[in-house]
């Protein structure tokens, strides 16, 4: 079994996540000026979380920054200091921070300790100025003496099992099973005089005096002189009080301790007949075993002590999972959630997809055996179908997240981008809550930062070109996420100069990339972003000149089985659509037939279909052709020369058109020999062992165990966008 | 006879943490998630002491002992209040709200054990 206190620093990591996402949703609703208790009061909680876990687990970094940190947010919350734009923006930079922090700590690497230095002084600056002097926070832990009772020395303490037998203050109160310290006997007279408020505290004089038989031999005396009448003691103040003379090594201050949640409470006088030594080391004194209290009124006996000390849990990780059903418990009645493992889940889809090849198969059987559609066998496959769909839509929503995580993540960005080329730019985010794969959101994260460090960078107009062209001093960048037609939509939009499109076409021409006469409408020039290797940089910037171009960000989502689309008007601004399927692993397809090769077409990417004849098209090159659909002419691709598996375009009889609409807008006729079903198909990759194919999206199992491409119109059809196009292999990855 | 703990924290961290502190140790842990969630709990259950956080969303540790005191079950059940402050004046708000004692995080796992074992007999 693993250490259980490695499993409890695994579940802090998770759920410091949590922690800092509230943090930042909080801190992020303060800088839309919402200044209220409530919410100052989550990020305040947050912050003081990850503080107690992080103390916890000694990483003294993370305390350290969350302490100042908290000690700030805690003077707004008492409304010390007033919070301003200035120190909301210093909070999120420190929200940053902390999760660089708990990073570095999760993953045991260094971390920017100057940076964080330079935080936690500019929040001392604002504590320091605005609080007036609260007494340093003690935060020296495992004390449980009142700190001006407590002269120890604590070491700032860990939940550190290597480390338990160490701890300072121990020294001041043996527990109840240890050798005593290393403090010569003495006699200690103790005076305990309850206040009748102590009684309403919860406190219990004879739990507190059978507590001083830790200590050593006890022998307690009731002063009962006082009048003894239990009704009237709220009336009279205090009246019943005890005296023990307790032999023990330990100092007077172990007799504190014991006291210390009476103080304020009680009449408490300590004396000592022989002062201790403490210098003086002397061995394990056999004279520690524990008497039963001898006293009047204090019926102690061993049977009754409490159970034996525990031992240190961290010794005894067999037991621990005895904690298991009582934190089972405390999530019943809590928050209706359960933690999986992802490769569990993993397995699920897995299984899911062999469910899915097996129905096709099934289903492909029963139109081999000839059974006919009404008969019972095709009806229980019906709904056979109709429950694998379910269950299939099910599982993925098991994966599904919110983006939210992820567009938190680009606030930070544009936060850190903005700064490095000083402009001022405001995150609007929208639609945070739709739901997208958890695959999909950690394998967006790489491209979407790269292009909202684009839209700071190139998109947005320096700030005196912003002013001069009238437009509002401060950039606005729009990160927005909707489902669109069994789609997840992310727009990625900024308000800035739009592409220089003149700029971009002499690049290209330069670069090679297109040839002098290629007739290119606006939308084939800003797609030429896209081209390998192309930057519009006039100079390498630190911010998004780090040799990834936007043709990785294409690559990244087409990974996905996404597709991006940009779209943008001079002066006004720029727009990159990114279009992705609502899961990885399954997608309806129409199965077609190309020069005997079957193909898979995405469904969603298909219009219309047309059954058409060669007269429907008509030439408009030697070797070009468009079809005529409601006297709008389309051009058309035969996807059988288009992938190379023959030469010459060649209508057969029945072929079929089918109008591709791609994400640029333009419609695109593909011609196929034949439409043979229309079904759901489990996409398996193929970029791991070929890398990515042009046009080619994924592959997957049909029904008769064979295997046939899924293709990926939109990539398809750029071949006539006056790019150059050749179906060749990607070099592999 | 074990002693029944109930431990309020919206720190699942925390909460782990005393559980993984107390139960091999022979309490009985039951945890809940802030104050509210506690105050169900007591409805169901009737703990020897009750350990509780400060700062929680709904119902703050202060809310919940002022709660736990008005209760004829558990009004003079010993609360111990975890902060990570222990500042005399926290200590004194805790008193005034009620608490019996206090325990600073983070706290080795047997000054709570002991701190527990003082307030419950």
């Amino acid at each position: 079994m693993s250490d259980p206190m490695q499993e409890i620093m695994a579940s802090f990591f998770i759920e410091c996540e949590e922690l800092h996402e509230a943090l930042l949703d909080a801190l992020q609703s303060m800088a839309d000026g919402e200044h209220d208790d409530e919410t100052i009061n989550v990020a305040f909680r947050a912050v003081h979380s990850i503080k107690g876990g992080a103390g916890a687990f000694g990483l003294d970094d993370l305390v350290g920054f969350s302490h100042q940190f908290e000690t700030v947010m805690d003077a707004c919350r008492s409304a010390e200091l007033s919070i301003t734009d200035d120190l909301v923006q210093l909070f999120l930079r420190c929200g940053d921070m902390l999760s660089d922090l708990i990073r570095c700590s999760r993953d045991n690497e260094p971390c920017d300790t100057e940076a964080s230095q330079n935080l936690i002084d500019e929040l001392a600056a604002y504590a320091g100025a605005e609080t007036h002097d609260e007494p340093e926070i003690d935060f020296q832990p495992m004390t449980l003496a009142l700190d001006e009772l407590d002269n120890s020395d604590d070491a700032p303490g860990a939940f550190d099992p290597d480390n338990l037998p160490d701890l300072p203050p121990l020294g001041d109160l043996p527990p109840l099973d240890t050798e005593p310290s290393a403090v010569g006997p003495a006699v200690l007279t103790v005076r305990f005089a309850p206040e009748p408020e102590l009684y309403e505290s919860g406190n219990e004089p004879l739990y507190l005096l059978r507590s001083l038989a830790d200590l050593g031999d006890v022998e307690v005396t009731a002063n009962l002189s006082a009048p003894t009448d239990i009704g009237a003691l709220a009336t009279l103040g205090k009246r019943l009080s005890w005296t023990a003379r307790v032999e023990t090594d330990t100092p007077p201050s172990a007799i504190d301790e014991i006291f210390e949640f009476t103080t304020g409470l009680c009449e408490l006088e300590v004396s000592a007949e022989k002062p201790p030594t403490p210098a003086e080391a002397v061995g394990p004194a056999e004279t520690a075993t524990p008497d039963p209290v001898q006293a009047a009124v204090v019926p102690s006996t061993p049977g009754q002590e409490p159970p034996a000390a525990a031992p240190s849990p961290t010794k005894a990780p067999a037991e621990t999972s005895g904690k298991a059903p009582a934190a089972a418990k405390a999530n019943n009645s809590g928050s209706q959630t359960v933690r999986v493992d992802l490769e569990r889940i993993e397995r699920l889809v897995n299984l899911v997809g062999e469910l899915v090849i097996n129905q096709a198969m099934l289903s492909q059987s029963i139109v081999d055996e000839k059974i006919p559609p009404n008969s019972i066998v095709s009806a229980g496959l019906d709904e056979f179908m109709q429950l694998t769909r379910n269950i299939q839509e099910s599982v993925m929503m098991i994966r599904a997240q919110p983006v939210k995580s992820l567009f938190q993540r680009m606030s930070r960005i544009v936060r850190e981008a903005s700064a490095a080329v000083d402009k001022s730019v405001k995150l609007v985010s929208e639609g945070e809550n739709t739901e997208i794969d958890k695959t999909a959101i950690e394998r967006l994260a790489d491209p979407l930062t790269h292009m909202i460090r684009n839209a700071v960078d190139h998109g947005l107009e320096p700030t005196d070109v912003r002013l001069a062209k009238g437009k509002p001093r401060q950039g606005e960048i729009r990160l927005a996420a909707a489902h669109r037609s069994g789609r997840v939509i992310i727009e990625v939009s900024d308000d800035g100069g739009g592409i220089n499109r003149e700029k971009v076409h002499s690049i290209a021409l330069s670069k090679g990339l297109i040839s002098e006469d290629a007739m290119l409408s606006d939308s084939d020039i800003d797609q030429l972003l896209f081209l390998p290797g192309f930057s519009t940089a006039d100079k390498v910037s630190s911010l998004s000149g780090r040799g990834v171009g936007m043709d990785v960000v294409k690559t990244q989502i087409t990974s996905l089985g996404g597709r991006v689309a940009i779209e943008s008007t001079p002066g006004v601004g720029t727009k990159f659509t990114i279009s992705l399927p609502l899961t990885l692993a399954v997608l309806d397809g129409m199965v077609v037939t190309v020069a005997s090769e079957t193909l898979v077409v995405p469904l969603n990417s298909i219009v219309e279909t047309l059954s058409l004849t060669e007269k429907d098209l008509r030439p408009v090159g030697p070797d070009q052709r468009v079809l005529c659909v409601r006297e709008k002419f389309v051009p058309v691709l035969d996807l059988g020369r288009e992938l190379g598996y023959r030469d010459a375009l060649s209508v057969s009889k029945g072929a079929i058109a089918l109008l591709i609409a791609p994400e640029d807008g333009a419609l695109v006729a593909m011609l196929v020999d034949s439409i043979e079903d229309q079904r759901q198909v489990v996409i398996k990759g193929l970029q791991e062992s070929y890398g990515r194919v042009r046009g080619v999206a994924a592959a997957t199992i049909l029904g008769d165990g064979k295997i046939a491409l899924i293709l990926d119109p939109s990539d398809i059809a750029q071949s006539l966008s006056g790019l150059k196009f050749e179906p060749h292999l990607d070099e592999a990855s | 006879m074990s002693i029944s703990v109930l431990a309020v924290d919206d720190s699942r961290t925390m909460r782990d943490m005393i559980a993984l502190a107390l139960t091999p140790a022979g309490f009985e842990v039951e945890l809940a998630e802030d104050g509210q969630h506690g105050l169900e709990v007591l409805d169901d259950i009737a703990p020897d002491v009750i350990i509780t956080d400060i700062n929680m969303p709904r119902l703050d540790g202060f809310g919940f002992i002022d709660a736990v005191r008005a209760r004829s079950d558990t009004k003079s059940t010993p609360i111990l209040v975890l902060t990570t402050e222990s500042s005399a004046d926290l200590k004194t708000r805790a008193r005034e709200a009620g608490a019996t004692g206090w325990i600073v995080k983070p706290f080795a796992p047997d000054k709570l054990i002991r701190a527990l074992k003082m307030v419950s007999g």
